[in-house]
């Protein structure tokens, strides 16, 4: 009984993995570049929410809806003032850069808000479910999470497939410059990818301090570098992959924590990741581009 | 930087040169005697009365107080009457050295402090060099006493404050199957943990569940509660700090883990957490040697007082400070010193002292000391009933 305790647990953690994951893959597919402020974004979502809820007393699912978008106009924003200007710099200038964001936005928030951590209340009203007998029990966190993270996969490979938008993803993601002489606007390409990359990042970081009800400026770096793996494992730039590669990294670790031991459930959890890599070295569902000369 | 840092040591060492000098020639005339010309006692305190960590020293600053004028009214120490000067030391160590040699300066013959662990450490080592008697109210680091035999402490050490937590749970049989969930990152968090691991299996605690979390991992207990839950843990032991303590009641609550939750000093604090539900820490138990609302005549005395003088209610660092100081007397008579012997002899008379003296002070009835500076005393607890501390 209890194994489906833990696995539930893990399924809940792992589609917040799988969430924050998407944003990561989606940037990574499109820009070609690895946004560390991901995981930074989460928690700037999270404060948004609790300063709303906290502060003027609205109700969750508009505070959620507010956090979105100012999450949102967050991503473009960094996007437009720290990392377009490096578009033609090498990938490691945009990586460092990237860095420097996440701390900025770390720093920043332990001015306004303290190092002191916060109790976040749950944003999500739902009863839990019991089964056999109240042995097995599904909070509403974890029913709406993994709705949400199916929701989610399901509606960005939508988006992708049918829209035009989407397209125009797909297009820039696999050649940046035949997609601009075929009149795809890339930079706008880009700013989108990051403005929905973004706003996951707010339902991820609602999601995440509504299980896990803590919030302090670093409560995003630790989640955004797991989901980071998440979306190596499963093939970073794979939306499937994302999905995939957060749940199991979820089931992973808290089966290792249940089974092996609490303590070395992170070590555990890279390790896997290595091998993975050192097996199928694309991820799980990583497509393999041959380099052209 | 580092030439800096060099210099300043060298004046620091010409400087207590120079004191040292100034001491001995003024020792017999001025530096134990009142303004009146009256032989005293001079007692020092240290502790941070601004910046972060100014609650813990304005308490034991206040605590002092009290039991230096109990002990004035009541015609002093062997007759002798007491003088008291608190100095701030910001809770940085660099300057709580300055402000013990700023009450060296003063005529300082014993010492009460420093109030946090890494101030009391710097502090000791000067102390040792000087052999002046120090009681430490709060410092709970055994590097505080550890090679320093002028040093002793009111507090537990942490890994002691494992093993009277072990104590308290078997000997008042509150439990028997004990599950740990502890920060195995944290020195504080494991230091307890291995002390009570090992005391527990000695006084036949059975541990059906040891689960570590990591400060990289500290936001998801369910499933280290689920463990214990699993195992069939009558009692739950925390020895981590309130911020994870809060998650892991409410994760508790939540996969319905009904079950006793113990504690350390580390969760003094919980319920002043912002948006935490108090009615989830409802009966959890903590080891902290003083509860300000306990019935004993001594304890209401001192809370009386205390009020009336600060306007709040007394903490457990307030309550050390007030053991420091009786501390001090008791061992000042039992070693029948006098104002006029220096400041080492004095020391060499208190150490052997302290060590035959028993206590029965606000954080613990017959508290005695061994050779190490180690106090031993019962563990008191206490338990949360209705969002307030009330002594078991």
């Amino acid at each position: 009984m209890s194994f489906w305790n833990y696995l539930i647990n893990g399924l809940s953690l792992g589609s917040v993995y799988a969430i924050i994951a998407l944003g990561y893959t989606m940037v990574y597919g499109i820009a070609k570049m690895l946004n560390f402020a991901h995981g930074d974004v989460i928690m700037v979502g999270g404060f948004v929410i609790y300063t709303i809820m906290n502060g003027a007393g609205l109700n969750p699912l508009l505070a959620v809806l507010i956090s979105i978008v100012a999450c949102t106009v967050l991503g473009v924003v960094i996007e437009k003032v720290a990392y377009k200007p490096l578009r033609k710099a090498t990938p490691l200038a945009v990586l460092i850069t990237a860095i420097g964001v996440s701390y900025l936005l770390q720093n920043v928030a332990l001015l306004i808000f303290g190092s002191d951590a916060k109790l976040f209340t749950s944003v999500v009203n739902m009863t839990p479910i019991s089964l056999a007998d109240g042995q097995i029990v599904i909070t509403g966190e974890t029913q709406i999470t993994i709705i949400a993270c199916i929701i989610i996969m399901i509606a960005l490979s939508l988006f992708i497939k049918k829209t035009k938008a989407g397209q125009a993803m797909l297009a820039v993601s696999e050649d940046k410059d035949a997609a601009e002489l075929m009149g795809i606007n890339v930079n706008g390409t880009i700013s989108l990818t990051f403005a929905i990359g973004s706003g996951l990042a707010a339902v991820a970081g609602a999601l995440l301090c509504s299980a896990y009800p803590t919030l302090t400026p670093y409560t995003g770096s630790m989640p955004g570098i797991k989901a980071f793996v998440a979306a190596v494992f499963g093939g970073i730039g794979s939306i499937p992959g994302a999905f995939i590669g957060g749940i199991l990294l979820g089931i992973i670790e808290n089966l290792s924590k249940a089974y092996i031991s609490s303590q070395m459930a992170d070590a555990i959890v890279f390790s896997v990741l290595i091998i993975v890599l050192l097996v199928k070295p694309t991820g799980l569902l990583g497509k393999k581009y041959s380099e052209k000369v | 930087m580092k030439k800096l840092v060099s210099l300043l040591l060298a004046v620091a060492m010409v400087a207590t040169l120079l004191v040292g000098c100034g001491n001995a020639q003024t020792t017999t005339t001025d530096a134990n005697a009142s303004a009146d010309g009256q032989a005293v006692f001079k007692i020092g305190g240290i502790g941070p009365v601004t910046g972060a960590a100014a609650v813990y020293g304005n308490a034991v600053k206040n605590g002092a107080q009290i039991a230096v004028d109990e002990i004035n009214a009541a015609g002093g120490i062997n007759g002798v009457q007491v003088e008291y000067d608190f100095q701030d030391d910001e809770c940085d160590a660099e300057k709580s050295v300055n402000a013990y040699n700023t009450l060296k300066d003063w005529g300082m013959q014993m010492l009460v402090g420093s109030t946090t662990s890494g101030c009391c450490v710097a502090v000791a080592a000067k102390s040792a060099e000087d052999n002046m008697f120090q009681v430490t109210p709060s410092g709970s680091s055994v590097d505080c006493i550890n090679g320093n035999d002028n040093v002793y402490q009111v507090c537990f050490t942490d890994p002691n404050q494992g093993a009277a937590s072990a104590d308290y749970i078997a000997d008042n049989a509150i439990a028997s199957k004990v599950a740990v969930i502890y920060d195995s990152s944290d020195v504080y968090s494991s230091g307890i943990y291995e002390k009570f691991s090992a005391e527990a299996t000695q006084k036949g605690l059975e541990i059906v569940a040891a689960e570590a979390f990591t400060a990289d991992n500290k936001t998801d207990f369910t499933t280290q509660l689920q463990k214990a839950k699993d195992g069939g843990a009558e009692l739950v032991f925390l020895p981590i700090y309130y911020t994870e303590a809060t998650l892991i009641l409410k994760q508790a609550d939540t996969i319905g883990f009904d079950t006793k939750f113990f504690g350390c000093d580390g969760l003094d604090g919980i319920l002043a957490v912002e948006n935490f539900d108090v009615a989830l820490a409802e009966d959890v138990m903590l080891l902290t040697p003083f509860a300000a609302d306990a019935t004993d005549d001594m304890t209401k005395n001192f809370v009386a007082k205390y009020t009336e003088s600060y306007g709040e209610t007394p903490n457990q660092f307030a309550a050390d400070a007030y053991d420091a100081v009786y501390a001090i007397k008791a061992a000042a008579e039992k070693a029948g010193i006098s104002a006029d012997m220096s400041i080492s002899d004095m020391c060499e008379a208190l150490k052997g002292a302290i060590t035959e003296i028993s206590l029965d002070g606000l954080t613990g009835v017959g508290m005695t000391w061994n050779a190490e500076g180690e106090v031993n005393k019962d563990p008191k607890a206490v338990v949360i009933k209705n969002g307030a501390y009330v002594a078991m």
